[in-house]
């Protein structure tokens, strides 16, 4: 592991934005493409939200999620690796909920495509939920940048 | 995320700004829902998603479910100008099957 840091932030709709900003800045260490980051904090923000509205039923100031993040250059590209845990109510069944177009909460215009955005724009996605005790989401991305020499030089 | 509408004989224009997520989709709503209670007779609504900054899938409960309340009112919706961001993410969830993309 190269670099990292982690984030702890209360369980409220508006440090949503916040959370996927402080990621997407994070990452800007491995020049990633405006695309790159754009999946990104769109993953980002997928997660969080999960964590408040899911998680912790529409959030509350004492309830926390929390962000961290890693960068791995072990392989030819550099690796942003992403980890959103609450301690909130956990999913019943996973698979279920990973499941296009499955949602909990209909009612509230909750379409059930998080999770496949996630996996659709992160290249390393897992969800580790046990019922009452909370939900991890685990994320990778692969980070090709805009150009992969430049930057080989950069780190010679 | 700020609404600005004008309405143009038979078509409702509505350009939405900045950030469409959890926190900011229910004032958009609101104002949406209101704009369709007093535009009722027109035609169509284009939603211009030329300035959403940022979508998340918030984006994809609020467009279906304006289109449900517009739907009511026989008008019909069509959204312009989505960013790349944004078109991945309302292509890959079939919103353009109901939503006509100018
Ligand atoms: N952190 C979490 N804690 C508890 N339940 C969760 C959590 N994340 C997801 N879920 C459950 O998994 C379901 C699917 O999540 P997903 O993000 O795919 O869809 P959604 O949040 O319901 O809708 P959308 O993300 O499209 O607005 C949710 O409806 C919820 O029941
Ligand atoms: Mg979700």
């Amino acid at each position: 592991m190269e670099n990292c840091m982690k984030l702890e932030i209360a369980a409220l709709s508006e440090n949503e934005s916040f959370a996927r900003s402080a990621v997407a800045a994070f990452a800007l260490t491995l020049n990633p493409t405006l695309g790159e980051l754009s999946d990104i904090k769109t993953a980002v923000s997928e997660a969080v939200t999960n964590c408040i509205v899911h998680g912790y039923k529409g959030g509350n100031k004492s309830e926390k999620v929390w962000i961290e993040c890693s960068v791995d250059k072990s392989g030819e590209a550099g690796e942003l690796h992403i980890t959103v845990t609450d301690n909130g109510c956990g999913i019943d069944d996973v698979e279920r909920a990973l499941t296009p177009f499955f949602t909990t909460l209909e009612a509230e215009e909750r379409s059930g495509m998080g999770f496949t955005i996630m996996q659709t724009f992160m290249n390393g996605f897992s969800v580790t939920s046990k019922a009452g005790e909370g939900t991890k989401v685990e994320m990778r991305k692969k980070i090709v940048g805009e150009n992969v020499g430049s930057r080989e030089r950069l780190d010679a | 995320m700020k609404l600005i509408s004008n309405r143009q004989k038979d078509e409702l224009y509505v350009k939405l700004s900045g950030e469409l997520d959890e926190h900011s989709a229910a004032l958009a709503r609101r104002e949406a829902d209101r704009l369709a209670d007093s535009n009722a007779d027109c035609g169509r609504v284009v939603f211009d998603l030329a300035d959403v900054s940022f979508m998340d899938s918030t984006g994809i409960g609020f467009l279906i479910g304006r289109y449900k309340k517009f739907n009511r009112y026989g008008v019909k919706v069509c959204v312009a100008n989505p960013s790349q961001g944004t078109d991945k993410i309302l292509s890959m969830s079939g919103v353009y099957s109901l939503i006509r993309k100018l």
